[in-house]
């Protein structure tokens, strides 16, 4: 950490973002200080942990998160992150993180082919990632879920390696919203720091504008890890 | 000047939802006997000088890094002859 201040978590911003306010307001709440970050600087400003935010990026075109992928951004973020640096794709940063082969598997159109707006509970199945330390195995929370493009898919090896080495993070419960394979709503890499998800835990951080506060927790367990790495 | 086409499909294990909704609307307007849909896309690159083979191989590249997603798609690239004289 720099300063020995509050955890600096990087916020990117790529054309057609949506959520980047969202998340710098979770990140704040939970007791850090929100970066902003540019998708066209290769600079991270020295930040501790980053998220990709939702949106639609490039206005999703050619494939969700494609375009974004090559932002001079991304060039220096996923270089620290295979080297440790927490990151957290949410919805399109998800998409990002896959198109980027940072995380396995792709994001597919809804198999009913309809945008998803709703409350969806999930199954936290893995806390010992960055992003995860303050929930318990098992836990259910709820949090929003809003796409057209969340079916998980990945071949069946890459499926039953997921589930092998653990790093299946979230499962939807209480019925698949999207087609996703084995009920994937979220996984990790193999030295969990780097998480994706579909659902969207910056929208579930206020009583006021939430459905719960449920979504608190990512970001309270990255500052935590912070304040002990 | 010289075109280049790519097409992409999604891989024959990956649902087609799209593709599926397409098939289904088919009886609606008469048209019988069509048992499968697969929607895919199609790039047409014009190429401002003759195609070599390593102008080919670069299109290659380009194709299975960032013109399709190999984790769920193919692609295939051909040179389209007499095109765009």
């Amino acid at each position: 950490m720099t300063g020995g201040g509050l955890g600096r978590i990087g916020v990117v911003t790529f054309p057609g973002s949506l959520d980047e306010g969202d998340a710098r307001r979770a990140v704040r709440l939970a007791g850090g200080e929100p970066v902003a970050l540019w998708h066209r600087e290769k600079d991270l400003r020295g930040v501790d942990a980053v998220v990709l935010p939702g949106g639609f990026s490039y206005g999703d075109y050619l494939r969700c998160g494609a375009i974004a992928r090559f932002s001079p951004v991304m060039e220096p973020l996923l270089e620290q992150a295979r080297a440790g640096l927490p990151l957290l794709g949410i919805c399109n940063g998800f998409q990002v993180l896959c198109e980027s082969h940072l995380l396995p598997g792709a994001l597919t159109r809804n198999d009913h082919l309809h945008f998803v707006c709703r409350d969806q509970r999930l199954r936290v199945e893995r806390t010992d990632t960055a992003w995860t330390a303050d929930y318990a195995r098992g836990q259910e929370i709820t949090v929003p879920l809003k796409n057209g493009e969340g079916g998980y898919v990945a071949d069946e090896r890459t499926l039953d390696a997921l589930e092998a080495e653990g790093r299946v993070v979230f499962r939807y419960a209480g019925g698949n919203p999207n087609g996703s394979r084995r009920d994937i709503a979220g996984i990790c890499n193999e030295a969990g720091n780097v998480v994706g998800l579909m659902p969207h835990p910056e929208h579930a951080v206020e009583t006021l504008t939430g459905p719960t506060t449920d979504g608190l927790g990512f970001f309270t367990s990255v500052l935590k890890r912070l304040v002990t790495a | 000047m010289a075109r280049v086409v790519v097409d992409v499909m999604l891989k024959p294990e990956i649902l087609d939802p799209q593709g599926q909704a397409v098939q289904r609307a088919l009886p609606r307007l008469g048209f019988d006997g069509i048992e499968g849909v697969r929607q895919g896309k199609r790039f047409e690159l014009e190429v401002a000088e003759p195609v070599t083979d390593e102008a080919l191989a670069r299109i290659h590249e380009l194709a299975g890094t960032f013109l399709a997603n190999t984790v769920i798609e193919n692609y295939t690239v051909r040179v389209e002859e007499g095109a765009a004289a």
